[in-house]
């Protein structure tokens, strides 16, 4: 089932426009800083990422990384988790899925996999043409980290590759609460529209100061904790409460999941 | 004796609605059953329960002998077209069956599934398109398809919901045969439908639901015989009206004219149109024609549940 599900990604248009999309992010941030490099003066203005890059292009896969992640992989969750059940009731196929038969538990579960896999896939991406970009055009060297110290290329590029598989582990409780809408709607639009919404809303009060109290509970919590990779000790604090958060939430609204499709009336 | 669909008790309520209303249903292994009913009458939401897409409110069903729950879902030795077809629109018409084949895992159903796919596009006339997007498909070719792929897996039961839905003429017929020649072959199959021609065409066996229950039950000739119309056109309606009316067996549905005109009336019992035609003329009636008029499934159906109290 998981190998059907990913077979059918690969076959639409939207996966691969996505992937584009994504991995033309650090792309254009490699081209941008190369046509107009940060000037010295305007350091205090520029973000410290991107005052890095020129001298060195491991930053790009960094930087393309921490762009991508609010919104296109709000949207690729939305893609991938939020339209899993929701897209295949609208089109009539989850009947016939179904009466194959494939066990309901079963396919929520391939569903699930995939989304995450097909997720991954696009931040390897992302790291890929940043590398590849950032490489061709400024070259790879030690990289300074955010407290002063140095890290060696090796050390730096491990860092990287650290950073993206944090990103798509804490993006798990969000493509559980994407795949719990997919199961309530038989439109499939509406439930990407939804993910992304509850994916960004969450953020958005992640960042607000005022709703301190509530920023520990929402499912992107400490999506931006790979940063701590970058400091010296390692911060793991944020990377902790990241995976605790999304851990939780992918238990809870798995179970959600699960409990809802099987109790369902498939009637699309 | 083991039946292909047996349901007992099986009851679908919506809020206060039965969609299905304690229905008992016995399908006999190696039949063409026709499942006739007007829209709205119960068919689809059974097939539903019978594949386990819905959950039954009370009552059970048992397909092949085992029983049908949302958790099992139906057995990979049934076949079936839940309303219209649907496909991955992106996807060809032989990618298509593959992944269906698929999506089951990789034991054996699976392996003999795709061995199969060719052969199926072939037996419902689609392997000519079979590389093309199911988007370009006609809604012929579409429900062709569906038919391709519930006989995938090689059922012992076809379950079909309106399986002629969007065919011409030719399609139709082609189809009938198809089915036919499974049946012959062994395999059971079960037809929804709401065309009386359709079912009576094909059919060893009919049950007609209504208001989610069946309200009759046997071949197709003897449905039929519950409501025999015969049209009659006669050169004085007046004295033809006179001896319809004595003789027994037989009643006036309508009569229009006055003179030469046509009457219509329905038969009962014995009585057949031949010698209604005997009694006329030796009336000194002159009979310009007489029309047995096939009746539509509403006539049918209007005339089964007459006499059933139908709670709503």
């Amino acid at each position: 089932m998981f190998r059907v599900e990913i077979g059918k990604a690969l076959r639409r248009w939207r996966t691969w426009l996505l992937a584009a999309a994504l991995a033309g992010v650090p792309v254009l941030i490699v081209i941008a800083v190369k046509a107009s490099p940060p000037q010295p003066q305007a350091a205090e203005d520029a973000p410290p990422f991107l005052l890095q890059i020129v001298r060195n292009g491991l930053f790009a896969p960094l930087t393309g990384l921490a762009v991508v992640q609010p919104f296109f992989m709000s949207l690729a969750i939305g893609l991938f988790a939020g339209d899993a059940i929701a897209g295949e009731a609208q089109s009539g196929t989850l009947r016939y899925l179904l009466v194959r038969p494939v066990r309901r538990v079963r396919l929520l579960v391939a569903k699930y996999l995939s989304a995450m896999t097909l997720t991954g896939a696009l931040l390897v991406g992302v790291i890929l043409a940043g590398l590849l970009a950032g490489g061709v055009v400024f070259g790879f060297g030690p990289l300074p980290t955010l407290s002063g110290t140095t890290l060696s290329t090796w050390e730096a590029l491990v860092r990287v590759i650290g950073s993206g598989a944090y990103i798509l582990v804490a993006a798990s409780g969000i493509t559980a609460v994407g795949l719990f809408i997919s199961t309530l709607t038989d439109s499939g639009p509406g439930a990407i529209v939804a993910t992304v919404i509850v994916a960004i809303a969450s953020q958005v009060i992640d960042q607000i100061p005022n709703l301190h109290t509530l920023h520990p509970y929402v499912p992107t919590h400490g999506w931006l904790g790979f940063t701590g990779l970058f400091r010296f000790p390692v911060d793991w604090s944020g990377m902790r409460a990241g995976l605790t958060v999304s851990a939780v939430y992918t238990i809870a609204f798995m179970i959600l999941a699960i409990w809802n499709f099987r109790r369902r009336d498939i009637t699309s | 004796m083991t039946f292909a669909i047996r349901t007992s008790g099986l009851t679908k309520r919506y809020d206060d609605v039965a969609a299905v209303d304690g229905l008992d249903l016995e399908v006999e292994c190696g039949a063409l059953y026709g499942f006739l009913g007007p829209n709205g009458a119960g068919k689809t939401t059974t097939i539903r329960m019978a594949l386990g897409l819905i959950h039954a409110t009370s009552g059970a069903v048992e397909v092949l002998g085992e029983r049908v729950s949302t958790d099992r879902g139906p057995l990979e030795r049934v076949g079936a077209l839940v309303e219209e077809p649907a496909f991955y629109r992106y996807l060809s018409g032989r990618r298509n069956l593959e992944y269906f084949a698929r999506a089951g895992g990789r034991g054996e159903g699976t392996r003999r599934r795709l061995a199969r796919v060719d052969a199926c596009l072939a037996q419902v006339g689609l392997i000519h398109a079979a590389d093309k997007r199911v988007k370009a498909y006609s809604q012929g070719m579409r429900q062709r398809l569906g038919i391709g792929l519930a006989l995938l897996g090689e059922p012992e039961l076809l379950m079909l919901d309106e399986p002629t839905n969007g065919l011409d003429p030719t399609g139709m017929r082609e189809m009938r045969q198809i089915l036919r020649a499974l049946a012959d072959g062994g395999t059971t199959v079960f037809v929804s439908s709401h065309l009386l021609a359709e079912v009576e065409a094909m059919c060893d066996r009919v049950g007609v639901m209504a208001q989610g229950r069946i309200v009759a039950e046997g071949p197709p000739g003897t449905l039929r015989g519950a409501a025999d119309r015969v049209r009659i056109e006669v050169d004085d309606v007046k004295a033809a009206r006179a001896v319809v009316e004595r003789t027994p067996d037989v009643s006036v549905v309508s009569a229009s004219g006055d003179g030469s005109g046509v009457l219509q009336v329905m038969l009962a019992g014995v009585l057949t149109p031949g010698a209604l035609n005997a009694a006329l003329v030796a009336a000194g009636i002159q009979v310009n024609a007489l029309v047995p008029e096939r009746d539509t499934l509403e006539d049918v159906f209007l005339h089964l549940v007459e006499g059933i109290d139908v709670p709503r």
